[in-house]
């Protein structure tokens, strides 16, 4: 059976090579100091979705991103390692979402898509760590979830075999499809990038990327369709402006404060047998050990 | 109406200790807002689940008692938490940031669109003042969680939707009884009216759970490894320490990655809080992920190689030497001194 498979992708700030440089001095993220990858789990997810297709022959993959036009990088990157095409959903009016108002903007997307069986995305994103979007765009689209996916075991009969990774064990679930099924971080790794496919896809842009190019080069775009990435705004996808953005997101940031840890007076020590041995006396006299 | 209520998690016919230590915290919130206190429960066989939540300082018990509604599968469990919410208007709803809660919470609160946070590590009440509509709201829910990898640390509001939903993960909020003779009322809800046939879509064809093994949320003296242990190897002369000491080991995201220790010993913002007496930290440098979860330890102690390493500054005792040289040296002078 071949699928038509979606994958929801998210450009995010490498939160986890934060440098000194990463705050600035009024406590605010300095995201130009940051480099803009993607979602590490979404690339399990892509990994998921590109075994699939290869255990179902005829199958293609499109990724969808919801956020500012230059995420469109991560579309390529799908493309480099085979997905087959990509969305990036982007308009002002998104901006400041929460999840539940990302999760409504992805959901009219997918509907825009219409034609797909198995939507994959990654069990949370690292700059927010919510795990919420993939759970609300199943909700939205009134089909069922499977989260924190190791591996997809089997699709057969319409039906997805899971193996889940709990945080105490491991669990099979069997889905009907159409799903949403989030993928874990212990999920096989996403393959590289594929030279072939650099090689094929490096001109791929979307319409924003493509201003200003020459009527020569625009030329390309007719002869190689392949080339092209689609983007929405919330006309494009019949998105309520109530729902999408600041304006349909319930939760407020009241506050935000850097984290600062209180510095302490502490005692130096080295390794020698003496102030070793000392120590240990002084944690036995008050209590804190024996 | 508009009391604060408590998804319970239950396994085995056990409540989960993050939902007892959330209805710890929902009771002092609920005193604070003048509401009730109530769980709910949901699976199979609960005849006398009451017994394990009342102490707590529950008023209500809602129980929904079906075999098909465990083990826990979302949709189903969905829908209880929806159709109850209607009728109930609860004005907070807490789960665990679990499995299941992480699961459960984001599919309920796109149903009700009402906001959720996850993984707050504190919760509070207060004001709240909207500039731009000038409006201001009396006893919010104010959940505080880390954000962008731990460098910062957000106050979320939901000002107009309710529930205010939030989820925390174990070991963040204590677990203390309230009373142990509290008695509060038990509800038991028709599954019927609360859940579809056709919500049971997703069948569990095979579970494997393991009891926790280790448990560092409780002990007193913890000893953690990082990284800078090398290997699961030198990782043993760890479990010699905690031993000797009557202690706990822990580990850092890096050393339970590496893996140099199992998942459950992990300490930080994504794994367990822990507020022992005396913490020693062999090989961890302190990313700002991990101290969030051990900040609170009345004495620690670092071990590492690295005068300079971030962890020595919040550290009582900084012991700049190889964990290597200095482990068994604590382990030596500890028996020889301690008779
Ligand atoms: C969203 C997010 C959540 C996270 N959650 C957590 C979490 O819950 N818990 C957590 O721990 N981390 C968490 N992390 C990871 C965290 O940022 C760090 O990567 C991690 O804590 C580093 O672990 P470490 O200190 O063991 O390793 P390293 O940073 O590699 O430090 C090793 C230390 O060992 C010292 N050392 C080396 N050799 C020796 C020796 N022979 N003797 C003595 N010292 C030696 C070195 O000087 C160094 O200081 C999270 C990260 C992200 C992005
Ligand atoms: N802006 C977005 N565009 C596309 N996918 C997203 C976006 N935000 C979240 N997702 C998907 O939802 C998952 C969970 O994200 P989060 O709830 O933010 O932790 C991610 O791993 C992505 O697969």
């Amino acid at each position: 059976m071949s699928l038509k498979i979606v994958v929801l992708a998210k450009q995010v700030p490498d939160t986890r090579n934060v440098g000194k440089d990463a705050m600035k001095e009024d406590g605010t993220i300095n995201r130009a100091a940051l480099p803009a990858i993607f979602n590490p789990e979404d690339l399990n997810a892509l990994e998921q979705a590109l075994q699939l297709k290869e255990q179902n022959p005829g199958s293609t993959i499109t990724l969808l991103t919801m956020g500012p036009p230059r995420a469109a990088e991560i579309i390529r990157e799908g493309l480099f390692r085979g997905a087959d095409g990509g969305i990036v959903l982007t308009d002002r009016a998104f901006a400041g979402a929460d999840t539940l108002a990302t999760s409504y903007a992805l959901s009219c997307a997918v509907r825009k898509i219409k034609d797909f069986d198995i939507i994959l995305g990654g069990r949370q994103a690292i700059d927010g760590d919510t795990a919420q979007v993939g759970p609300q765009v199943a909700e939205k689209l009134g089909i069922p979830q499977v989260t924190y996916a190791e591996q997809i075991l089997k699709i057969e009969n319409g039906k997805a075999t899971v193996k889940r990774r709990l945080e105490r064990g491991v669990e099979t679930v069997v889905v009907p499809l159409p799903a949403v099924i989030t993928v874990n971080g212990s999920a096989d790794e996403c393959r590289p990038r594929n030279a072939k496919l650099i090689q094929r896809y490096k001109y791929a842009k979307t319409p924003s990327e493509k201003q200003g190019l020459s009527e020569e080069c625009l030329k390309l775009y007719e002869e190689r369709p392949a080339l092209n990435l689609y983007e929405w705004s919330v006309n494009d996808v019949d998105a309520d402006l109530d729902q999408v953005g600041l304006a349909g997101s319930p939760t407020k940031v009241k506050a935000v404060q850097n984290v600062v840890f209180q510095a302490k007076e502490s005692k130096q020590l080295t390794a020698a047998d003496s102030e070793i041995e000392e120590l240990v006396k002084e944690l036995i006299a008050n209590h804190t050990i024996g | 109406m508009n009391n604060l209520i408590v998804y319970c998690e239950i396994e085995d016919g056990i409540i989960a200790d993050v939902s007892l230590e959330l209805l710890t915290k929902g009771r002092s919130l609920a005193n604070q807002l003048n509401c009730k206190l109530e769980a709910l429960v949901i699976g199979s066989n609960l005849d006398g689940v009451e017994k394990q939540v009342f102490p707590y300082g529950v008023d209500t018990v809602y129980t929904v008692d079906d075999p098909r509604l465990y083990p826990y599968t979302s949709i189903p469990h969905t829908s209880v938490l929806v159709n109850l919410f209607k009728e109930q208007k609860p004005q907070v709803c807490l789960m665990g940031a679990t499995s299941i809660g992480r699961d459960l919470g984001p599919r309920v609160s796109s149903s009700l669109h009402s906001g959720l946070t996850a993984d707050c590590t504190s919760l509070e009440i207060g004001p709240h003042e909207d500039k731009k509509n000038n409006k201001t709201y009396e006893n919010l829910l104010y959940q505080i969680r880390p954000a962008f990898g731990g460098n910062i640390v957000a106050t979320i509001v939901n000002p107009e939707c309710r529930p205010q939903m939030a989820t925390v993960r174990e070991g963040v909020m204590k677990k203390e009884v309230y009373d142990p003779n509290y008695k509060g009322e038990v509800v038991k809800l028709d599954p019927k009216k609360y859940v579809a046939d056709t919500d049971f879509v997703v069948e569990v064809i095979d579970r494997q759970m393991e009891k926790s093994k280790a448990n560092i949320k409780g002990a007193s003296i913890i000893v953690a490894g990082g990284y800078g242990m090398g290997s699961k190897e030198n990782f043993d002369m760890l479990f010699d320490l905690a031993a000797t000491l009557g202690a706990e080991v822990g580990a850092s995201r890096a050393a339970v990655d590496a893996g140099f220790a199992e998942h459950d010993r992990q300490i930080g913002q994504t794994g367990v809080t822990v507020r022992p007496k005396l913490y020693i930290a062999c090989g961890i440098s302190g990313q700002i992920q991990h101290i969030a979860g051990m900040q609170d330890s009345s004495i620690i102690i670092s071990i590492n190689s690295d005068p300079n390493a971030p962890i020595n500054t919040i550290a009582d005792y900084v012991i700049t030497g190889t964990v290597e040289e200095v482990v068994p040296k604590l382990i030596k002078y500890y028996k020889k001194n301690s008779k």
